[in-house]
């Protein structure tokens, strides 16, 4: 199969990414390191090219209901520009995707994972009733993610100030650089920044007139591996490591996102049994004592035998140790509980811990993390 | 391109070693940091260890991988670079000066170095990777 590229291939290579495959896409791994941009979004700004996300659009009268039956989180109640991020689920409750539904007037844009395009296209499309339209626009849609504390800084005199202005989970439509813009106060690092959406051959003028605006904050073009790397000292699920059709969203500690209380949605039956049984795994969050670094596929063993799976692991640039999740059995499960991590010949030790791992970042102290794919 | 200097030894691991009198000082070549980026972590032998050619000797942790290392000789470890614990990064800074890891003494230095890859063969297996 053929690697596809996103519109700003080129920058990056101007840029001296590193470039890899990544879900059917040549995507940066990094640029200047994935430390130096981690840190960066963590203290300054970061720019992300996430164009390998795919967006699908909902219209007609049915397409608020339609939304409502196949997510887990409600759009119902969501107003006119405001972002609602869900499971995208099985009847049998496994996860297909977790995506981001945009609430519009007359339209719901799902915005799901470059490796599952073409499975959700297939789960969602075979779903639909006679009153919705639905178009798949992941190939003519770009998008960029600036993030970090500067991001306000560096919109500011783009946008008009109601963009600045913008809620966690709110977007606007807005005029910038000839064309028309949909940006969100959303991201998948923690920090406060946007994701922007807008036509791909719009792609110099949003890269080179962001990567200008942000100069004098100190932007960075920033790579997959520090969007890693970010998300997992916040302890947001990565679909395919921590999250896939084998797991549910209430043993994966996304139980805020699934509305059992909404009349029906694929995968509602199962997860009221999954939920009246009690579940049988969890995913924890855990440090890692000692300068050893837990890694995705890694055995969680307790006591001798193997109880569970490491789902993601990596190394914490802001807290300079080992940080991971995996399914562990309820027990391991509460904070406190320790257990041994399966590096080679190495026993790790781990110590289960509260997610976020970071607590320095913007979106580390409120109430429920709302973390995008 | 990755760097490659000429005096040094290779092993497909992506290991350098070089030879003075019959110590053997060994690292990672440039490629291998470029490949592993942020490293955070060496994990060395004790002083005295014994190791056998090809063996694992220790553990380079870096941000996104883990990766074993391995020796290139056989020989007992003589000295080994502590400094790394506290600068890691010199492994991706300066693979073959300050980021070396250890030095055995070796017991049959001349016949197994024969058996590694010179400059040239490992420039060639970094083409190949690469293509």
């Amino acid at each position: 199969m053929s690697l596809r590229t996103t519109p700003f291939v080129e920058h990056h290579r101007a840029q001296g990414a590193k470039l890899v495959p990544f879900a059917g896409f040549l995507m940066p791994l990094q640029y200047e390191g994935i430390v130096a941009e981690h840190k960066a979004v963590r203290n300054a700004v970061g720019l992300f090219d996430v164009s390998h996300m795919g967006e699908f659009e909902i219209t007609g009268p049915g397409a608020v209901a339609f939304a409502d039956k196949l997510l887990t989180n409600q759009v119902a109640g969501a107003e006119p520009g405001q972002a609602v991020y869900s499971p995208l689920c099985l009847p049998d409750g496994g996860i297909v995707d977790d995506l981001l539904a945009y609430r519009y007037a007359d339209k719901i844009t799902l915005v799901v994972n470059a490796a599952n395009i073409a499975a959700d296209w297939a789960h969602v499309s075979a779903l639909a009733p006679a009153d919705v339209r639905l178009e798949n626009c992941s190939e003519q849609v770009a998008q960029l993610a600036l993030q970090g504390p500067r991001a306000v800084e560096v919109m500011s005199g783009l946008v008009p100030s109601s963009v600045l202005e913008l809620s966690y989970y709110r977007f606007q439509e807005v005029p910038l650089w000839g064309t028309t813009a949909v940006i969100s106060r959303t991201g998948y690092t923690g920090e406060d920044g946007f994701e922007l959406y807008f036509p791909c051959e719009y792609a110099d003028e949003f890269w080179d007139g962001l990567m200008r605006a942000g100069a004098k904050a100190g932007i960075k073009p920033c790579g997959l591996g520090a969007r890693d790397s970010l998300r997992l000292e916040m302890g947001f699920c990565l679909y395919g490591n921590d999250i896939d059709r084998t797991t549910n969203p209430l043993e994966a500690g996304l139980g805020w996102t699934v509305k059992l209380d909404k009349p029906d949605f694929v995968g509602k039956s199962a997860l009221e049994r999954v939920k009246a049984e009690g579940l049988k795994r969890k995913l924890a969050g855990f440090l890692v004592e000692g300068p050893r670094v837990p890694r995705h596929g890694m055995d969680v063993v307790d006591g001798g035998t193997t109880v569970g799976t490491v789902t993601s692991g990596g190394f914490s640039p802001c807290m300079e140790r080992g940080i991971g999740m995996g399914y562990v059995p309820p027990a391991l499960a509460k904070n406190g509980a320790r257990f041994g991590v399966k590096s080679g010949n190495a026993d790790l030790v781990a110590t289960t811990t509260a997610r976020p791992f970071y607590e320095g970042a913007f979106h580390s102290k409120p109430k429920k993390a709302q973390a995008s794919g | 391109m990755a760097n490659v200097p000429g005096e040094l030894r290779y092993t497909k691991e992506h290991e350098w070693a070089k030879l003075e009198g019959d110590v053997v000082t060994v690292g990672v070549t440039d490629w291998a940091q470029e490949q592993l980026s942020d490293v955070v972590y060496v994990e060395l032998p004790q002083v005295g260890k014994t190791v056998r050619q090809s063996d694992a000797f220790g553990v380079i942790e870096a941000v996104k991988t883990v990766s074993d290392l391995y020796a290139p000789v056989s020989g007992e470890v003589i000295e080994v670079n502590t400094a790394l614990a506290d600068n890691p990064a010199w492994v991706n800074q300066s693979p073959y000066e300050k980021g070396w890891m250890i030095k055995l003494r070796a017991k049959n230095a001349a016949t197994e170095l024969n058996q590694l890859l010179d400059a040239s063969a490992y420039g060639a297996l970094l083409a190949e990777a690469h293509s």
